[in-house]
């Protein structure tokens, strides 16, 4: 481990990959201590991102560009991942 | 039966399918509970795996369609996405469209 916690993790390959003109990242883990999951160690997070990225494309396709971002985190850092992903002028 | 050829055969035997943690009535997960609600409000009869109860479908599934997380919802064979995808469009009055479509046409091609 680097120090970087794995919210920062997270929000660093989000602006990566999607470069989003506004990033909401909310950390819920606390909310389902005792959940399955995060006995497990999975955090439990919200996003909220608009980007380019989403322009023309639907809700499906835009939760795949943010899966595809955070990539193998949802192995096992990740137990859920709450989204909201709209296109520039949208919000 | 290989494992993904099981899913491929439930997806495509059930107009509307849910793989979900515990069951529509007894959800195991606010996720899976809030997508099973909205198909409740659609309405229509619809199929659910728990996923909990098959392990093998548990640890397949994901890569089945390449999406990582669960409730996991197919209509007419397709996955249209996790909660907060049939959620919202729920509230939109999309997914009573979509749901009740791909039940019509399951009757259709049984009679």
């Amino acid at each position: 481990m680097t120090g970087q916690t794995r919210a920062e993790k997270l929000r660093n390959r989000l602006v990566m990959a999607l470069e989003p003109l506004s990033l909401e990242l909310f950390d819920d883990s606390e909310k389902h201590a005792g959940h399955k999951g995060n006995v497990q160690g999975g955090g439990h997070f919200t996003v909220r991102i608009v980007s380019a990225a989403f322009e023309g494309k639907n809700l499906i396709q835009r939760h795949r560009l943010v899966y595809d971002a955070v990539g193998d985190m949802m192995e096992r850092e990740i137990h859920a991942l709450s989204i909201e992903a709209k296109a520039p002028g949208e919000e | 039966m290989d494992v993904l050829e099981r899913i491929r055969e439930q997806v495509e035997n059930h107009p509307v399918i849910i793989y979900m943690k515990g069951t529509p009535q007894f959800p195991q997960c606010g996720f899976s509970a809030r997508a099973a609600q909205a198909l409740q409000g659609c309405g229509v009869e619809f199929a659910y795996v728990n996923v909990l109860a098959d392990p093998e479908i548990f640890e397949n599934l994901p890569r089945f369609a390449n999406w990582p997380t669960f409730p996991q919802i197919y209509i007419n064979g397709e996955l249209i996405g996790g909660c907060d995808i049939t959620v919202e469009m729920f509230q939109k009055g999309e997914l009573q469209k979509v749901v009740q479509e791909a039940v019509e046409k399951a009757k259709k091609e049984e009679s």
